[in-house]
């Protein structure tokens, strides 16, 4: 079996004031302290994109880590956007009803 | 005979020749160790069990037993220590020198000494002794903490298996799989019975791990067994569940869970599923297979005033089969990393047209999936008890029935904005257990008052019509239109009289529930016969099978039953 490393990287996009997050890999506990580095280091952009597009997997510690990141972006106000999903990682936030605290796309 | 300087060790020389031997101890004495000789491996063998030295500088060729065998015995005698053992030898040839490193040396040394060699040699052996000496503590001290961990799960599971089996899991319509350390795993499985005889099941998921996970099961347990035994119902009990995880669990900590009341009398289910797969309700005949979806977000993501308590109910025949299953089940994932899943786990339900045999074929294909066990898998399989059966045994009360209140009436008027959200009922009851000689009665009192309060409800407040629950389309039309009228919903009344009084040496309690709907002619409906098989009109029978006279105003807006008992408790 094949063990690549997850990595989370980030970007800003000052004409939209949106920081833009991306997960590759799988997006579990092992990205707990990259993830909360990556949302800490945006400041306070207006909204969150969250791009899942190389993501391979999201445990229930990585729905943990959107809701601190929510609660972080000012929970109920918050701005995020999950971004690029695939089949396996929809059906996890659809069980979850994730779609009622963040926009999914 | 162990050294004072830590740098310097105990050091054995064994050599058959004298010269060398004395040679070569003064050289490593000058290197500021401790020496002891031998002067065969026998006697090498002997001096090193009664000294134990750090090091053996050892020659190849000796009389009596040779350096080889004597390596071998003394890496032996040294056990999981490394004691580096130095091959003093001329010979050159390659097989001699593997020989040596067969037998247990660690490096060699040729003849004649090169002190600098040596001193380098015995340095570097030190090292390698000190780090291995530094494993093996760390592993010691692992082993000490695992062992510590262990017992302390091991207590503190053994005081949540007090709470967790204050219920009835052990029930007979109940079966279910679940690791002995699944609270660790974050998975809770809790069963008990509701004062009026139906059952309470939650199966829960607890993000993560370890300590955290099993932090919030001990709360939700105590909110699960104490509503449940005082007459709430779901909606009251989750409602209370997330409030309280969202007050004492950190944000990014949750339970997925789903939580069902089986009604045994009146042949439903209750469900509700936050964040859980989604669970399973088999027709016997196996006509249909109703999947019970997450709606909802799990339990401590929400504030109670967003909280979401909506249920689904689904009407059950006895021979029907629940079943849910944790994430577990789904995500076992085989030697190729592939996962389980939720196909394969259909195609199960499909070779498995017989429900009872489902519970069976799901381990059975987990196990050809995976070719070995997994620990972490929670599954439970409900069905309906008969009918008949009798409603549990009443609970137990610890006080001593000397200030039991035998002359009182009460009247409650519950009105729309009440009735919305509020369930009446466990006050009520409450106060009625304040009655020792009801109480060998509580649980027909209960059921005979949930009948009454949901027949004012649904049936007279909020207009709805028993006839609609013919099937299964319908039952669920109906419980829908429950929900949107009740939320809807801005007149109206429920009344409720209770009347307790003494009759020689035991008592009657008379109970009147009244509501504001526009009635129904009761001499209609109770002439038709017994409805035992469909999905409606059970209440009325239930409520003239257990209490001890029953009966409805010409109008039907009010019902009256009445409880006696023969003397106090």
């Amino acid at each position: 079996m094949a063990v690549t490393q997850s990595s989370v990287s980030h970007s800003f996009d000052e004409k939209e004031n949106t920081a833009c997050i991306a997960i590759k890999g799988r997006f579990d506990f092992s990205l707990h302290q990259q993830f909360r580095e990556a949302y800490e280091s945006a400041g306070t952009p207006g909204s969150y994109i969250i791009d899942l597009n190389n993501t391979t997997y999201m445990d229930s510690s990585a729905l943990g880590m959107l809701l601190l990141l929510r609660d972080h972006a000012g929970s109920d106000n918050a701005n995020i956007k999950l971004v690029n999903i695939s089949t396996d990682v929809r059906k996890i936030l659809a069980i979850s009803n994730f779609d009622k605290l963040f926009t999914i796309s | 005979m162990q050294p004072v300087n830590e740098e310097s060790l105990t050091v054995l020389i064994a050599d058959d020749n004298m010269t060398d031997r004395m040679l070569l101890s003064s050289i490593v004495r000058r290197q500021g160790h401790a020496v002891i000789t031998a002067s065969n491996g026998q006697e090498a063998i002997e001096v090193f069990r009664e000294q134990r030295p750090q090091l053996v500088l050892l020659d190849a060729m000796m009389p009596v037993l040779d350096g080889f065998e004597a390596a071998r015995e003394i890496k032996r005698l040294a056990g999981e220590a490394l004691v580096p053992i130095i091959f003093l030898t001329s010979l050159t040839e390659e097989q001699a020198l593997v020989r040596c490193l067969d037998a247990g040396g660690d490096d060699f040394l040729a003849k004649p000494y090169n002190q600098v060699i040596l001193a380098a040699k015995i340095k570097a052996m030190d090292r390698l002794r000190r780090l291995q000496a530094t494993v093996l503590e760390q592993r010691d001290q692992i082993t000490r903490h695992h062992d510590y961990l262990i017992n302390e799960q091991r207590v503190a599971k053994a005081v949540f298996d007090q709470i967790a089996h204050s219920g009835c899991l052990d029930a007979p319509n109940v079966r279910y799989l679940q690791s002995p350390y699944a609270l660790f795993n974050g998975d809770l499985l809790l069963a008990a019975y509701t004062p009026s005889g139906d059952m309470h099941v939650l199966l829960g998921d607890f993000t993560g791990h370890g300590l955290p996970a099993a932090v919030g099961a001990m709360p939700l347990a105590e909110v699960f067994y104490g509503m449940t035994a005082k007459g709430y119902g779901l909606t009251e009990i989750l409602r209370e569940m997330n409030a309280k995880l969202k007050r004492i669990l950190p944000v990014d900590m949750f339970c997925c869970a789903t939580l069902l009341r089986l009604s045994f009398q009146r042949c439903t289910v209750e469900v509700w599923n936050g964040g859980m797969p989604d669970g399973y309700l088999h027709r016997q005949d196996g006509s249909e297979r109703v999947a019970l979806v997450s709606r909802h977000l799990p339990l401590g993501v929400l504030p109670a005033t967003r909280f979401e308590d909506r249920t689904e109910v689904w009407p059950m025949a006895p021979g029907d089969r629940l079943l849910l299953l944790s994430d577990g089940v789904i995500e076992t994932s085989n030697a190729q990393d592939e996962s389980f899943g939720v196909e394969r786990l259909e195609r199960v339900f499909d070779t498995h047209k017989d429900p009872e045999s489902l519970f069976d074929g799901i381990l059975q294909a987990l196990h050809d999936f995976r070719g070995e066990s997994r620990d972490d898998v929670s599954m439970l399989q409900l069905a309906l008890f008969d009918a008949e059966r009798q409603p549990p045994a009443s609970l137990i009360y610890s006080d001593s029935g000397q200030s039991s209140p035998l002359d009182w009436s009460a009247m409650f008027e519950f009105r729309a904005d009440t009735l919305r959200r509020f369930n009446p009922l466990p006050y009520i009851l409450q106060l009625l257990q304040e009655i020792h000689g009801l109480r060998s009665q509580s649980g027909e009192l209960y059921s005979v008052f949930a009948e009454l309060y949901s027949n004012a409800l649904e049936h007279g407040v909020l207009e709805l019509d028993s006839a609609l629950k013919r099937d299964t389309a319908g039952f669920a039309h109906y419980y829908t239109l429950r929900n949107h009228r009740l939320a809807a919903l801005e007149d109206g009344y429920i009344r409720i009289h209770l009347q307790v009084s003494p009759k020689g040496a035991g008592g009657l309690l008379r109970i009147v529930v009244e509501d504001s709907g526009k009635g129904f002619d009761p001499k209609k409906v109770l002439a038709k016969p017994p409805d035992v098989h469909g999905l409606s009109g059970r209440g009325v029978n239930l409520v003239r099978q257990l209490s001890h006279s029953a009966g409805w105003s010409e109008d039907g807006r009010s019902a009256h039953v009445e409880f006696t008992w023969e003397s106090q408790a």
